[in-house]
């Protein structure tokens, strides 16, 4: 291998940082005591990158992904992107609650549009139909979604967001109310959307099994306070095939870090 | 089902118990209870001499006084409280005490203040109408779905476009299911506020017909038509609901 070789394969490795996690404390006043949620967290997601925040439930991630939302100040620390302080929530960087956040007022349609008031109606209109089927809900462009299941809810959610182009997508536990079916296929959907859609994606979940088919990168943390513990880079080629034995060592290699026996 | 069947099915079942009516006061003639015949001609009776339309206006003209009152001073008083949680705190307190006294208990009050006339009865259901739809608009603000305002935010909505875009539409509907069934109290009060503060609508002509000889025909032909106007302001405010959602 030549020089110029190895320096360009070093290059694309050295992938532009898109956010930085710096020092980030958090402290809730509970009944007159402060409760730790969040203990010095710091951690550098890259430009595209697909990273998972993974950890036992009311661990406090979904304060950290609220934190880097802007939804909540934290109490010490920083957050930035592209060098930039977060202070508020933005436009390019879109939350996708679970399927609660779809307006129950507004159609498919208009779901998906919201985001897109500025655009001119023609552009809107074919962005919104792009996204319709983007996410295989053709025919249900009219509906409300108290006529929808919660699966097509939460394809609904993930095309609004997709729609206004943003950087990041902070998904929290996005999947963590559909049956085991739907979630793998709206796992393999989303995938397939991050794949052509390029975008970096925070996902935070309790799932081991989830953080390992869909993450780059998992990050592993404690029960609270929550602390980073370790740092996983998941370097299997999509699609990734679940009875690999690497895939198994992966999700296994989580498994003993975070204590829990192999058998049930 | 069709809609002509459902009214078929609903007005049959009120037709048979009228026939049963009739057919019991038919077979044992009793100073209990006037027939359905002898209530129709009560109406008429009424009709006639120009009474029905007098008081049926007058219970509406109340009605619609004292209602609006309390949807334009309630709504916006509720939706206040609502959205600021210190208002709130402040005048709960006060809401929850003043609101289980039946408005039949400010009777004594709404007279000394307002004398005995429309004015009275006004109040009256004023009072019965605003502590309902005050509560229901609180109540209202407080279920947007934080998660809503949230995503509207996150989309970069201004403040009055998150009011525009998301407060208004989660809270219209359940303003109108509160209003329809403050409606409801409403027309249940003016009926009571005429037996005492006035000298007409369906509430007086009820105590009147007894306290001028006992014409029991009239008093439930005052009943029959009470019932049917209330079915009817349902249906109006049922339909304004749907139209809106």
């Amino acid at each position: 291998m030549s020089a110029i070789q190895m320096h360009s394969a070093a290059a694309a490795r050295q992938v532009a940082t898109k956010l930085v996690v710096e020092n980030v404390c958090m402290t809730f006043g509970r009944n007159g005591r402060a409760v730790n949620v969040l203990e010095d967290i710091s951690l550098t997601v890259r430009e595209g990158e697909f990273l998972c925040l993974l950890g036992p439930s009311g661990c406090g991630k979904s304060t950290l992904l609220n934190i880097v939302a802007g939804f909540i100040k934290q109490t010490s620390g920083s957050v930035l992107v592209d060098g930039q302080q977060v202070t508020k929530p933005d436009p390019r960087r879109i939350f996708v609650f679970q399927e609660r956040g779809v307006f129950p007022w507004l159609t498919v349609e208009g779901n998906i549009g919201f985001g897109l008031r500025h655009l001119s109606r023609e552009d809107r209109e074919q962005r919104v139909a792009y996204y319709v089927n983007l996410v295989g809900l053709q025919g249900f462009e009219k509906a409300y979604p108290h006529e929808l299941s919660g699966g097509m809810k939460q394809r609904v959610e993930v095309a609004r967001a997709f729609a206004v182009d943003p950087d990041v997508l902070f998904l929290d536990e996005p999947f963590g109310a559909l049956d085991s079916i739907t979630r793998l296929q709206l796992r393999r959907e989303l995938l397939r959307i991050w794949e052509t859609e390029k975008k970096t994606i925070l996902f935070v979940t309790h799932d081991i099994d989830e953080s390992v088919q869909l993450a780059d990168r998992v990050v592993v943390m404690s029960a609270r306070p929550a602390r980073l513990q370790r740092l996983v880079e998941i370097d299997i080629p999509h699609p990734r095939d679940i009875s690999s034995h690497q895939y198994l060592s992966f999700r296994d290699s989580i498994f003993d870090q975070l204590g829990l026996a192999h058998k049930v | 089902m069709k809609t002509w069947k459902r009214v078929a099915f609903g007005l049959g079942f009120t037709l048979l118990l009228v026939l049963c009516w009739h057919v019991a006061v038919a077979l044992n003639p009793t100073s209990l209870i006037p027939g359905p015949w002898a209530v129709v001609l009560g109406i008429w009776e009424l009709l006639e001499k120009g009474l029905l339309l007098k008081y049926v206006v007058a219970s509406l003209f109340r009605v619609t006084w004292g209602y609006s009152l309390a949807i334009i001073l309630g709504i916006p008083f509720g939706l206040f409280l609502g959205s600021y949680r210190r208002a709130e705190l402040v005048c709960n307190p006060f809401l929850q005490v003043l609101r289980p006294i039946s408005p039949l208990a400010w009777i004594p009050i709404a007279i000394l203040w307002w004398g005995v006339g429309d004015g009275s009865a006004i109040f009256l259901i004023f009072l019965a109408s605003f502590f309902p739809i005050t509560i229901t608009a609180m109540n209202a603000v407080r279920n947007v779905q934080v998660v809503h305002i949230q995503a509207g935010r996150n989309f970069g909505l201004s403040e009055r476009e998150l009011l525009q875009q998301i407060i208004y539409p989660s809270v219209v509907p359940q303003l109108l299911t509160g209003m329809r069934i403050t409606l409801g109290i409403a027309w249940l009060v003016v009926v009571a506020a005429e037996m005492i503060a006035v000298n007409s609508g369906l509430g007086f002509l009820i105590v009147d017909a007894r306290n001028a000889g006992n014409r029991y025909d009239l008093v439930i032909a005052g009943m029959a038509m009470i019932g049917f106007i209330g079915l009817i302001l349902d249906s109006l405010v049922q339909s304004l609901e749907r139209k809106v959602s």
